[in-house]
């Protein structure tokens, strides 16, 4: 079980336009962070101005009834109703054994449709918790998280824990319940905390759906949205962040925008903590909207390339300042990116 | 799903048992391996093993391996231990009747992931044509280092017996 957070922290979703990207919020019920960052976490190890919460004017009044709208408290109740229905990462549903026998699968799908290729993993240390950092691409079907799960379960051996942290709706859609025999479990700093102290492998996308569903055009861009929980979790726990860098997720369908304004609109930030509603051209829908049923995606080449593990108190010294990590994660990741992209000659053929 | 190949090598099996059962050399010579690390005390023969890695499409395959039958300088055979399941063999006999020259040199490899149904079963399909490309590249890259050994030790051989018939 997860810890539970302090009452203080248990609220349903708070109102956070005011806040901008680049200020840790707090966590609320079942690890939901309604800044989109789910492992922004209580301030954790010092440093940077990210490690600081802002007062929004809003927590303070928490615990005090406030004169909300018929609209809002019906929002409030659709979106209590929505987050009860999250699992709590119980991390022995992973099953190695299901695991092992899908991977045949999983071969088949990213050697024939994806091509897939995935260089260093020797880079990932050979036993021990580490976050592996990932560029997210591929709108509601990554295809770089298939390549990149198969590629480590066979290179490590399904014997080794590897937890994948997703967005909670992922694991709350009907159907997808048997992806948490793979390890997924719900993104939030106590789910991370839970699968790090276990000595897991735990892969992270801190770009989440801000990420993966940006422009195509955009596909070529490590894009966090400014998420930093990432660094404070690597720190807390005292565990190498390892960069895993893909390209070719965004050339699987024609990916138009993240309908940010839409998704506001119809407050799905409030109901599902989803910020996006996106638009894509996607094979067999045409026009796309939202991509809730996923799609068919193209079969474009994937590269992902594991860089070398940043220990980061060997690196950045004693008390590393966060967006000094934050900073040198993006740029290196982006580096890597730019190359990656450089040896494409062509979309989709790679 | 099992694939093999076969070659002829112009050196004694004694020869070609050094190299096969020399793990340093798997590097060197196994076409596709990426690894082959032993994690025993022993680096060879039965009860040694070795975490070995073999790129097939997009993955690295393998797993921990454990030499279960060492016959030298005849077979060699190693079965997983963790994970996909494989059963490996070299097979080495001598060509001719009484201290052959030559080795016919066999290796054989058994694979699949038991439980994966009809879709394991496809995957093995398709994947056996790379498998025995490895294997058959191997094979030749063996033979040409093997043979290489030979005739080497041959003209240190032909060096020694000159140099003593000149004293």
């Amino acid at each position: 079980m997860a810890p539970r957070q302090p009452s203080a922290a248990r609220g349903g979703p708070r109102r956070l336009e005011a806040m901008d990207t680049e200020t840790a919020r707090r966590p609320s019920r079942n690890g939901h962070h309604a800044d989109g960052d789910p492992l922004a976490a209580t301030p954790g190890p010092k440093g940077g101005r990210a490690g600081a919460t802002r007062d929004t004017g809003h927590g303070a009044t928490e615990d005090r009834p406030q004169r909300r709208s018929p609209l809002e408290r019906l929002v409030r109740a659709v979106a209590g109703g929505a987050r009860a229905r999250v699992p709590v990462a119980d991390l022995d549903e992973r099953d190695p054994d299901f695991i092992r026998e899908s991977l045949p699968g999983q071969w088949l799908l990213a050697s024939l449709w994806f091509r897939g290729e995935v260089r260093g993993l020797g880079n990932v240390p050979e036993e021990g918790p580490v976050l592996l950092v990932g560029n997210h691409s591929g709108g509601n079907v990554p295809a770089d998280s298939l390549v990149f799960t198969l590629a480590f379960s066979t290179y490590f051996g399904v014997e080794r824990r590897f937890h994948q942290l997703a967005h909670n709706l992922v694991l709350s859609m009907p159907g997808l319940g048997f992806l948490r025999k793979y390890g997924l479990v719900a993104a939030s700093p106590e789910n991370a905390a839970q699968a790090l102290n276990s000595g897991a492998a735990v892969l992270v996308y801190p770009g989440g759906d801000h990420e993966v569903h940006r422009p195509s055009w955009e596909g070529n861009t490590v894009n966090f949205d400014g998420r930093r929980g990432f660094v404070r979790l690597a720190l807390e726990h005292d565990v190498p962040i390892v960069p895993v860098v893909a390209i070719g997720g965004q050339e699987t369908a024609l990916f138009l925008g993240r309908g940010e304004g839409l998704a506001r609109l119809l407050m799905l930030d409030k109901l599902f903590r989803l910020k996006v509603l996106p638009l894509s051209v996607a094979v067999p829908w045409g026009l796309n909207v939202g991509d809730f049923l996923g799609h068919v995606p193209l079969p474009a080449k994937i590269t992902v390339e594991v860089l070398p593990a940043i220990h980061l108190r060997e690196q950045f010294g004693p008390d590393p300042d966060v967006d000094e990590v934050y900073d040198h994660v993006i740029e290196t990741m982006q580096e890597t990116l730019d190359a990656l992209a450089s040896e494409r000659r062509l979309p989709i053929i790679g | 799903m099992r694939v093999g190949a076969a070659i002829d090598v112009a050196a004694p099996p004694q020869l070609v048992w050094e190299f096969v059962t020399d793990p340093a050399r798997y590097l060197h010579f196994m076409n596709g391996i990426t690894r082959w690390e032993v994690t025993t005390e022993q680096d060879r023969g039965l009860g040694a093993r070795y975490r070995t890695l073999m790129r097939v499409g997009s993955a690295e395959v393998g797993g921990l391996v454990e030499i279960v039958e060492c016959d030298a300088p005849r077979d060699l055979a190693w079965t997983s231990v963790t994970g996909i399941d494989q059963r490996g063999r070299w097979r080495l006999r001598g060509i001719g009747p009484t201290h052959p020259a030559r080795t016919r040199v066999e290796l054989r490899l058994q694979y699949g992931v038991g439980g994966s149904g009809i879709i394991g079963w496809i995957a093995e399909q398709v994947a056996a044509p790379a498998v025995r490309e490895n294997l058959r590249r191997s094979l030749q890259e063996l033979r040409r280092q093997a043979e290489h050994e030979q005739a080497r030790a041959a003209a240190a051989a032909r060096r020694a017996s000159s140099g003593g018939g000149g004293r």
